[in-house]
């Protein structure tokens, strides 16, 4: 049976890079003796895939992982089973069922919400909310990608879905996944260039807030949160 | 959420920022104010190295049973981080509480390889504690030093506040007891070391004072008051199977060197190698019961869900009872997706077929540490090996399909010839030529054979410690001379060599022997720049020299300099057990190339049955 996971990561726990996230996981699952499928061979390892890696030095409320299990306990069970061996940093919020049909995480992965906002002291002059409406405002915002093939230009305003201000923090609705990933800060390097400012790497503090699936059709999205596309295990 | 010592900013530019968060699963967190001794262990290297030593888990939990000590862990923030923590003056902290190492009642420091000496002034400097044991006051912490290296720490004395001889299991509580009696006291400094010299196994290098003879040779070590042992006796656990072990220790969030658990199953070592230290200085041999083992095994495996465990001690083949415990670990684990290792075992039948269970015989490699080239020259180090066990040995893993051999050997040891240097090469050939015998079309392609040298450290407590080691040009002639052998054979396209580096070695010898006059040097080479000796890409030879030459240290004199059997050695205020006596015994027979017996076969009267355990009352 192969089971979504859904995790949140906070505080500290930022500073710990997606490969050693899964390898926390790997120990952790022992850790709540569940029961999950092991690959063949000499050094079989779990059968765990992630929906799509965290850099370090952000946060999530809505990062995915896969497992292929030989049976599980009820979610609910699951759930407070693995919070159970959890460090501080990071707490599991649902454990649900795939159904056989389903596509793994990674390959679902159409969207994701993020929250930004500007490190205290690197924030444009007052007033940049005004002016960052207005950029969104442009119909095209042309950027320089750096890709295995060299650089070259890519137009990322149809890649933003939804965005909004409140107060100090942005909300952007961005288009992710394999087919075409927009990172936050590619927008926001975009912006404060049209500040005539150069960002600094440690300018701004990035969250998650979930990833999506795209169930909709070409013409018309219709973004369902990842978790969704499981189902609750009930008691046996 | 935890506060952290460092910055975002700053977490954010290192290189791998989970070294310094703690918060890792297992870790203790205590309330500093229900406390009374805040103890801040240390391993004075990178912390994916620390983080792999079994000796601090050990010590780690032992503390922290106790209601009354905090320990925390402390490790050596990396080239990066130490150059931002200077600029800002950012004083070293402990992983769990984040609080500066200067607050604590006690900074312990695990001192197991001697190039790691510079890293211990970065600790303490970083700390922002003295240096100078003779400079801290009533508002610094205990500097006390642990493990293998101080067998001889006079080198380090001038640093240390006070060294523990031997293992931590034993006295430390009734150490913490009279600290806490001394804190609450309010007497100066100098009464807790005094109270703390007459506990058994703890040495306070102030409370000595040594006198020289003209040719810079010890004349004396003397106790400057009565609370001072003339005698430092070394402690050790007799009974290692009642006694602390950890259930849960931390799992780093990176990968440690050792991501794993790790099981001891037996303390010391039976055979009585001549140059090797740890086989002198953890004696006697101790074994733990199996009962204990397995008990363990399974809480470590359920309380830490590490995919490996892996079994330590200097020789598991000795381990009386190694067939049912490994029996156990694969019929318990195996097929749970547990990796199970073996590390230091000897290859034969058994082994062999152990190992074909465990691992992907196509994939790994068998290990033979024959360490000297010619039968002679194994029976001068007392290394019971021989020719026809090896050949042996690697004759059934060859049939068994596995085709890579790693041999290790020393170079530069007491009365070695060219002969034996050869030796090593011819010892390869027929390794390889054993293995061409099997037929084309049942062997798995070519064998590859990787010899590695090492070349021969003198230490302490061995009976060896009296012998004279070469010099950097006569250790890199030696390896030219193996080199060429291999070159000039049949199968050199199936062997590979390598050998360390003889700088490093020469230093480490005069480290490893060096007395009180060799801590200016250490400190000199600290202030120039050394650190992170042990990693060769941050080895600067040429700042040790100049140390060396700016300081008046001769460093031939601890090295190549022949040493009289009536010497009085640096360490000699030390007692192991293991007799003065026997070393003497041991390096005139090592001179005949008489073999002595392992501690089952026979008793030597090494001296170690003071201890009233182990091997020495087996029957």
């Amino acid at each position: 049976m192969n089971v979504r996971v859904k995790f949140r990561k906070y505080g500290n726990l930022k500073y710990i890079g997606h490969l050693d996230v899964m390898r926390y996981f790997q120990k952790a699952m022992r850790r709540a003796e569940i029961p999950v499928c092991y690959s063949e061979g000499f050094s079989p390892h779990m059968i765990m895939s992630f929906a799509s890696p965290l850099g370090v030095g952000l946060t999530s409320n809505g990062e995915y992982m896969d497992v292929r299990v030989e049976e599980s306990p009820s979610s609910a069970e699951a759930v407070s089973r693995l919070n159970a061996v959890m460090v501080e940093g990071i707490e599991v919020l649902s454990w649900r069922a795939l159904p056989d049909k389903a596509g793994n995480a990674m390959a679902s992965v159409a969207a994701a919400d993020y929250d930004v906002r500007f490190r205290e002291g690197y924030a444009p002059e007052d007033g940049w909310q005004e002016r960052f409406r207005i950029f969104m405002g442009r119909p095209s915002v042309t950027v320089i990608k750096e890709g295995k093939k060299g650089s070259r230009e890519l137009d990322i305003r149809p890649l933003i879905y939804d965005w909004n201000i409140c107060g100090d923090v942005i909300f952007l609705q961005v288009s992710a996944g394999s087919a075409s990933n927009l990172k936050p800060e590619l927008l926001m390097k975009a912006f404060s260039e049209s500040e005539g400012m150069e960002l600094s790497p440690f300018s701004l503090m990035i969250h998650r807030r979930e990833l999506y699936a795209d169930q909709g059709t070409e013409e018309k999205r219709r973004l369902i949160p990842l978790e969704m596309l499981g189902e609750e295990i009930g008691r046996a | 959420m935890r506060n952290l010592a460092l910055s975002d900013e700053i977490l954010l530019t290192v290189d791998k920022p989970a070294r310094y968060i703690g918060g890792e699963v297992n870790a203790v967190m205590k309330d500093p104010k229900t406390v009374d001794v805040r103890f801040a262990m240390c391993f004075p290297d990178v912390y994916e190295i620390g983080m792999s030593h079994l000796g601090i888990q050990i010590l780690y939990d032992m503390f922290n049973r106790r209601d009354d000590i905090w320990c925390e862990r402390v490790y050596s923030p990396w080239v990066d981080l130490d150059k931002i923590m200077r600029e800002r003056k950012i004083p070293l902290f402990a992983l769990e509480s984040q609080d500066p190492v200067k607050d604590f009642d006690f900074l312990g420091i695990t001192i197991q390889y001697e190039m790691c000496y510079t890293n211990i002034l970065q600790i303490l400097d970083l700390a922002q504690i003295p240096l100078m044991a003779s400079e801290r006051t009533r508002e610094h912490p205990f500097v006390i030093g642990g493990g293998p290296c101080t067998y001889n720490p006079e080198p380090l004395a001038d640093f240390f506040d006070l060294f523990y001889i031997g293992e931590g299991e034993t006295h430390y509580f009734e150490l913490m007891d009279l600290y806490k009696r001394w804190k609450a006291s309010g007497a100066p400094r100098e009464d807790f070391l005094k109270m703390a010299a007459s506990v058994p196994g703890i040495y306070v290098p102030s409370l000595y004072t040594v006198s020289y003879h003209e040719d810079g040779t010890v004349e004396a070590m003397m106790p400057v008051c009565p609370e001072a042992p003339a005698k430092v006796q070394k402690q050790v656990v007799t009974d290692v199977t009642n006694t602390y072990y950890p259930e849960k220790p931390v799992i780093s969030f990176i990968k440690a060197t050792q991501d794993r658990v790790v099981l001891e199953i037996q303390r010391g070592c039976i055979r009585g190698c001549r140059f090797c230290q740890a086989g002198m200085v953890y004696r006697p041999t101790r074994e733990r019961d199996l009962d204990m083992l397995k008990k363990s095994a399974y809480a470590m495996l359920k309380n830490t869900g590490h995919e490996e465990i892996s079994l330590s001690s200097l020789s598991s083949s000795d381990y009386s009872r190694l067939g049912e415990l490994v029996n156990f670990l694969i019929d318990e684990f195996g097929s749970k997706g547990i990796n199970i290792s073996l590390p230091s075992l000897r290859i034969d039948a058994f082994s062999l077929d152990v190992m074909s269970k465990v691992q992907d015989v196509r994939k790994s490699s068998l290990t033979f540490a024959p360490e000297a080239g010619t039968q002679r020259l194994r029976d001068v180090i007392n290394k019971g090996l021989t020719e026809e066990m090896i050949l042996t040995g690697a004759g059934q893993a060859f049939e068994g399909g596995w085709n890579r051999v790693k041999l290790y050997f020393m170079l530069g040891l007491p009365t070695e010839t060219e002969e034996d240097m050869k030796g090593i090469a011819h010892l390869a050939e027929k390794i390889a030529e054993r293995y061409y015998e099997i037929p084309k079309d049942q062997r798995n392609g070519k064998c590859q054979i990787v010899v590695s040298t090492s070349f021969f450290v003198p230490k302490p407590f061995t009976p060896f410690q009296w012998a004279q080691m070469c010099t950097k040009e006569e250790f890199l002639h030696r390896a030219y001379v193996v080199n060429h052998e291999i070159k000039d054979q049949l199968n050199r396209k199936s062997i590979k060599y390598n050998w360390h580096e003889a700088d490093v070695t020469v230093l480490e010898g005069i480290l490893a022997r060096g007395d009180r006059k060799v801590a200016s040097v250490i400190l000199r080479a600290y202030e120039k720049g050394c650190l992170f000796d042990s990693w060769s890409e941050y080895f600067h030879n040429d700042l040790w020299l100049q140390a060396f030459e700016e300081c008046g240290v001769d460093m031939d004199f601890y090295t190549v300099r022949p040493r009289a059997m009536e010497e009085v050695f640096p360490w000699d205020f030390i007692d192991i057990g293991v007799s003065r006596r026997f070393l003497e015994r041991e390096w005139k027979r090592a001179q005949k190339g008489t073999v002595t017996e392992n501690c089952r076969q026979s008793c030597s009267g090494c001296g170690a049955a003071v201890y009233g355990g182990g091997v020495c009352f087996e029957r």
